[in-house]
């Protein structure tokens, strides 16, 4: 029996399986039958005894785990959650009942407050799991923990389930629910784990069963014969021997250059991006200056930030991204009312037109830190849908002094007329997660939409194309800083469509690297032929596939 | 009167850049539960527990704000200066 699903990266793993156990259903809503005073004490020792036993899994695991599961032992433990505990067992709710509500309670209340404490209320919700457990007598629901390595089988996997996760004993991710962009796949990238995400039926495979994982095909092969499993254990093992391809720039088999670029979000990540052979940043996302604000930083702090990031790359690329606000990271002081659409709002370039001087606030701090510095700094402006709006970006990014003025390609409005965009700036970067969401109108946070969200879909893929056109035509670089710039085979077909340069996630810089080396140009663009001739994502996919596999893997 | 000094408050506003979310919530906290005696938060008419999370997080204290410390019982003075010259340090500085 096979599964077919999106892969993460090219990996090929096998191994054993073991699944994310459910979560527990909602505890029934029944007045209690042992009387208040022997509920209040059961739920004082389910609490008590929670909040010990992760803070002896927290001295256990150290580092940031610790911080992350000492913040939820507090919260077991917290007087004002017991205090409401306690009230609702004296209104007349049993233990588990009381215990449910009272977390949901506070969890609703943090995930109202948005940000960093919107997330907090992940840990409420498993601190919640973790009580009602114990007080029910069942078993914890939550992160397989074996002393081997295993396959882990998941609907989808939560940030605070990934803090907890063991990487060293997980072999590969095998999730029923998301996307290319979904947790899970950001995470199987940044840690280069083999993955394979929106596998619908990969929760019916039992736990133990052996299975093949091969991302590049998209494939989990359940239970293989022992002539599958020695094929597999060969081509794992023949993979490892590949001398690995050493760090360098960017290029094809033919020689031509393609810039890799590391996508940032803080100045702490630089020198692990050029370790890793980033030529430079092709996304500096700026929200992190902003986020937990209730005003926008001064121009001294962002300076000061710029100043420290560029600093890291000197002589080297450095595109900056405006703020992006709105849709999935709104903040207080731009994105104020609430929207039915908020992917369709006000948000990007349209907020920072709104507040006007943020954004020149912004513009100024990074041409302050881009005199101070040898950097090359590009500066772009985030969901800009329209001609109008690239003119009045640039004009206001070169009177603060800013010598290359680009455009973020987000929205189909903006490729369809990319000729007439890129006339007026200097460069384009596509963001192929929104560019996706947008012209498949499936919303990228909705999990029921979630297999609409692939990059490889061709009508997508055209787009790129017309981006890809204009830039060549113009004389304009193109690049790619999107999810679909990790994903090796798709990063060749980018190219063949005309992107110059990719910017990841620092960790699938080698993955890519290794990959671009084996086509020429001529390759690539008969790849990205192939796709746009498919009929889906599917079929764009497992067509490029075969046309790589062909002369290449028969060594 | 001599000995009867048991009730102490406090009013500061709020140094961290970023209010009292998240780390600084938790330092305060800690050092609120590590008092001994009962500690009060208060902003505007709402009062919690100063040694709970959760209470301390719900209030929603963001830079600037002002806010009450109240304590009661032995130390209770002493308690309060602790506390208080914790809130006004800017934790995200460090």
């Amino acid at each position: 029996m096979e599964l077919r699903g999106i892969g993460i990266g090219r990996g090929l793993a096998l191994g054993p399986v073991l699944r994310m156990p459910e979560p527990l259903p909602e505890p029934a809503d029944v007045p209690s039958t042992l009387g208040a005073d022997a509920e209040k004490e059961r739920a004082t020792a389910a609490l008590a005894s929670t909040a010990a036993l992760i803070r002896l899994r927290g001295e256990r695991a150290g580092g940031t785990a610790k911080d992350v599961l000492d913040a939820q032992s507090f919260m077991a433990e917290d007087p004002t959650l017991s205090e409401d505990v306690t009230a609702r067992i004296e209104s007349g709710k049993t233990a588990e009942r009381a215990v449910f509500e009272a977390f949901a309670s506070f969890r609703d209340l943090l995930s109202g407050m948005g940000g960093y404490m919107g997330e907090r209320a992940v840990d409420l919700d498993d601190v919640s799991q973790r009580v009602v457990a114990n007080l029910e007598g069942v078993a914890v629901p939550g992160v397989p923990d074996p002393d081997y390595p295993f396959v882990l089988f998941a609907r989808d996997l939560a940030p605070a389930d990934t803090a907890l996760l063991n990487l060293d004993k997980i072999i590969a991710l095998v999730t029923s629910d998301g996307g290319p962009t979904s947790h899970t796949a950001i995470l199987a990238r940044e840690k280069s784990i083999v993955a394979i995400v929106g596998a619908p039926d990969a929760l019916t495979v039992d736990d133990g069963t052996v299975v093949i994982v091969d991302a590049a095909a998209g494939l989990v092969t359940i239970d293989p014969d022992e002539e599958a499993l020695a094929a597999t254990r060969a081509r794992i093992a023949e993979r490892a021997a590949e001398v690995a391809v050493p760090v360098g720039p960017g290029a094809l088999a033919d020689g031509t250059a393609v810039p890799l670029l590391a996508n940032l979000g803080s100045a702490k990540g630089a020198a692990e991006a050029v370790e890793l052979g980033a030529e430079g940043v092709g996304l500096f996302r700026t929200e992190f200056l902003f986020l937990d604000a209730t005003t926008a930083p001064t121009v001294a702090e962002q300076q000061k930030h710029y100043t420290r990031l560029l600093e890291a790359f000197p002589g080297r690329k450095v595109v900056v991204r405006a703020l992006d606000a709105g849709a999935d990271k709104p903040l207080n002081f731009l994105n104020a009312a609430t929207e039915e659409n908020p992917a369709l709002g006000l948000r990007g370039l349209r907020a920072l037109r709104a507040n006007e001087q943020i954004l020149r606030d912004q513009l100024t701090a990074l041409a302050a830190a881009d005199a101070a510095t040898e950097a090359d700094v590009w500066v772009m402006a985030p969901m800009v849908s329209t001609v109008e709006e690239t003119r009045y970006f640039t004009r206001i990014a070169r009177e603060v002094g800013l010598k290359t003025v680009g455009v973020m390609v987000e929205v189909p409005s903006s490729a369809l007329l990319a000729d007439r965009i890129l006339a007026e700036a200097d460069f384009a970067s596509i963001g192929t997660n929104d560019l996706t969401q947008y012209t498949l109108a499936a919303d990228r946070l909705l999990g029921s939409v979630a297999a609409f969200q692939d990059p490889w879909h061709p009508a997508v893929l055209r787009l790129v194309g017309e981006v890809g056109r204009a830039g060549q035509t113009l004389g304009k670089p193109v690049g790619i800083c999107g999810e679909a710039a990790a994903d090796p085979l798709l990063a060749v077909v980018l190219v063949g469509l005309g992107a110059t340069s990719l910017s990841m996630s620092p960790a699938a810089l080698a993955g890519v690297r290794a990959e671009l080396l084996r086509y020429t140009l001529a390759q690539a663009q008969e790849f990205a032929e192939l796709a746009l001739a498919a009929n889906s994502a599917d079929e764009a996919r497992a067509a490029v596939f075969a046309a790589s596999n062909a002369p290449q893997l028969h060594q | 009167m001599m000995q009867g000094v048991l009730v102490a408050e406090q009013t500061i506003r709020i140094a961290s850049a970023h209010g009292l979310h998240a780390r600084p919530a938790s330092i305060f906290t800690q050092a609120a539960g590590a008092a001994g005696i009962p500690v009060h938060l208060a902003k505007g008419a709402r009062s919690v527990n100063a040694a709970s999370i959760l209470g301390v997080i719900s209030l929603g204290i963001d830079h600037d704000d002002e806010v009450t410390v109240s304590a009661e019982g032995e130390n209770a003075q002493q308690v309060v200066d602790e506390l208080v010259a914790l809130l006004s340090t800017d934790f995200d500085e460090k």
